[in-house]
């Protein structure tokens, strides 16, 4: 389990735009670096981020090793009710992680 | 509406599909700067990523330091001119870089719920290169924001053991 | 001899999430302190990405740090909160004290070389490698606790032999490229090498999430690079000439908040 950290704005109001920001401690092997025995280090990045409201897709992203390690992605949700909101990323080597978070909306 | 970040941007309209064009800010950075295989490799990816679809310039923003404090970790937010309402939104935005290894940096899924077209992310830029975003809209037009960033080694290079 | 610091404004180092206080040190002649932290010579992008906790990647490594704060550890289980209780009044102000001087090893120690000892001689657990994930999350979660405290290298006699040979050190030339740390960074400080700034090299920060590193790291591993960067040999991880050089560059930074966990080119 990687380590995280999510932000979820708690004090929207329907209608607002937040921003929500999570991170994710992955040293998103290029694949291109040569580590010190001389070889190349096998590619080991995060793929694809999915952010859901209740089931339902609201944000996605598809990663490449242009992204910096320990993936920062920060996007916008209109505030219209309240809910789970749940993160999800897979990666190579079969790497997959959810976390959820509420999303609550005055 | 489903989302999926397919690798071509769907248009739904047949009578928008006209001769293929490059953007116009790439020509006439073609012809301000001298040909580079790093230049022709970005239009080609663009190209892929855009099909036979023209692609406008405008109406997308790069927003990133024009001098990195170190290429391994770049700040960046794209943000789309969108009212982003169920009518008229931005589906997509893709990323795309000159000079690194591989041309794509990462590509984006919004929709109607997202309430505004902007996203943040931290990038890697190898060397000094231009950065190319491109938008698809929920009409299928797509538009394009580029912009160059100059990249330095760190001054003092560690060799450590 | 006590030295006399000037009053420092905190506004830049305060951070947006969790304000730590205005810190104020007490000035027989006010002057304005020309000296500068790395921050200062960031972009308003990396300044972002330190000062807002939501963003910095440090704080990934931080959450990690309290997880091990209390995490039962050796023969007798104990967890660091065992004797210190909650870190953030335990160990509030103890960062910005550091190094400081162990009665029983005779010198003085790092903030890292402490919770080490602590581990082993309190915990009787088996003490981390120097730069292992798991001493510098511990030493990031601790030295959070003294962000926007003034560093303030304890008035120590026994220090001070150490605190000189450390002066001594900073003075020194060294290596192939025969440079001396004060020729960087303190007559060359403000301008460019390359396409970088030249900071003054005080220790505000530490550990720092360095962008070159990709990750977090102390400042042994951050003077570690710069003999490096002058091609010299580099003493190794936990030597005294390190330490000693730590020793000086807090003094030389005293008064001066910390900023820790810090983001860094």
């Amino acid at each position: 389990m990687a380590r995280t950290l999510i932000t979820v704005p708690q004090d929207a109001k329907r209608g607002d735009v937040v921003e929500i920001r999570v991170l994710m401690a992955h040293p998103m092997e290029t694949g291109y670096r040569v580590g010190s025995d001389g070889k190349r280090v096998p590619r080991n990045i995060l793929r694809r981020f999915t952010c859901r409201l209740d089931g339902e897709v609201v944000f996605a992203a598809e990663l490449f090793p242009a992204v910096s390690a320990n993936p920062y992605l920060a996007f916008p949700l209109r505030a219209e009710r309240s809910g789970t909101l749940s993160f999800a990323w897979e990666g190579d080597g079969g790497f997959a992680q959810t976390e959820t978070a509420a999303l609550n909306v005055a | 509406m489903p989302m999926s970040l397919s690798d071509r941007p769907d248009v739904p309209d047949p009578s928008r599909r006209g001769v293929l064009r490059a953007c116009g800010a790439f020509v006439a950075l073609a012809v301000a700067r001298p040909a580079r295989a790093d230049a022709n490799e970005l239009q080609a990816a663009i190209a892929a990523y855009t099909g036979r679809h023209e692609v406008k310039p405008g109406r997308v923003t790069i927003d990133v330091a024009r001098l990195v404090d170190n290429g391994n970790a770049v700040p960046i937010t794209v943000r789309v001119d969108s009212p982003m309402t169920a009518a008229d939104h931005v589906r997509a935005i893709a990323l795309f870089n000159e000079r690194n290894p591989e041309r794509d940096v990462a590509r984006f899924a919004l929709s109607e719920r997202s309430g505004r077209a902007v996203v943040s992310t931290r990038i890697r830029l190898a060397t000094s290169q231009q950065l190319v975003a491109i938008a698809t809209m929920s009409d299928g037009s797509l538009w394009s924001g580029a912009i160059d960033v100059i990249v330095t080694l760190a001054a003092c290079i560690e060799g450590e053991g | 001899m006590r030295r006399v610091v000037a009053a420092l404004a905190l506004g830049v180092f305060a951070s947006g999430v969790l304000a730590s206080g205005v810190l104020a040190s007490g000035s027989a002649q006010a002057q304005k302190d020309p000296r500068r932290s790395g921050f200062d010579d960031m972009s308003p992008a990396t300044q972002a990405m330190q000062q807002d906790d939501t963003q910095n990647p440090a704080m990934l490594f931080v959450a990690d740090g309290e997880n091990l704060w209390k995490r039962p550890a050796g023969s007798d289980a104990k967890t660091c909160a065992s004797c210190h209780g909650d870190a953030r009044t335990g160990m509030r102000g103890v960062a910005a004290r550091y190094p400081a001087f162990d009665a029983s090893l005779a010198r003085p120690v790092t903030l890292g070389e402490r919770l080490n000892l602590c581990r082993v001689r309190q915990q009787k657990a088996q003490g981390w490698r120097a730069e292992s994930p798991d001493l510098l999350a511990l030493e990031a979660y601790v030295a959070l606790q003294s962000r926007g405290q003034a560093i303030t290298s304890p008035d120590d006699t026994r220090l001070a032999p150490f605190r000189a040979r450390g002066e001594q050190r900073y003075r020194q030339r060294i290596g192939q490229l025969d440079l001396a740390c004060g020729q960087c960074h303190d007559e060359h400080a403000g301008k460019r090498l390359g396409g970088s700034a030249i900071p003054q090299g005080h220790p505000t920060g530490y550990p720092i999430y360095r962008l070159e590193w990709q990750a977090l790291g102390s400042l042994q591993r951050r003077l570690r690079g710069c003999y490096a960067g002058v091609r010299a040999d580099a003493p190794p991880y936990g030597a005294i000439e390190l330490v000693e050089l730590e020793l000086y560059l807090a003094s030389r930074a005293a008064g001066m908040p910390v900023e820790s966990p810090a983001v860094r080119p």
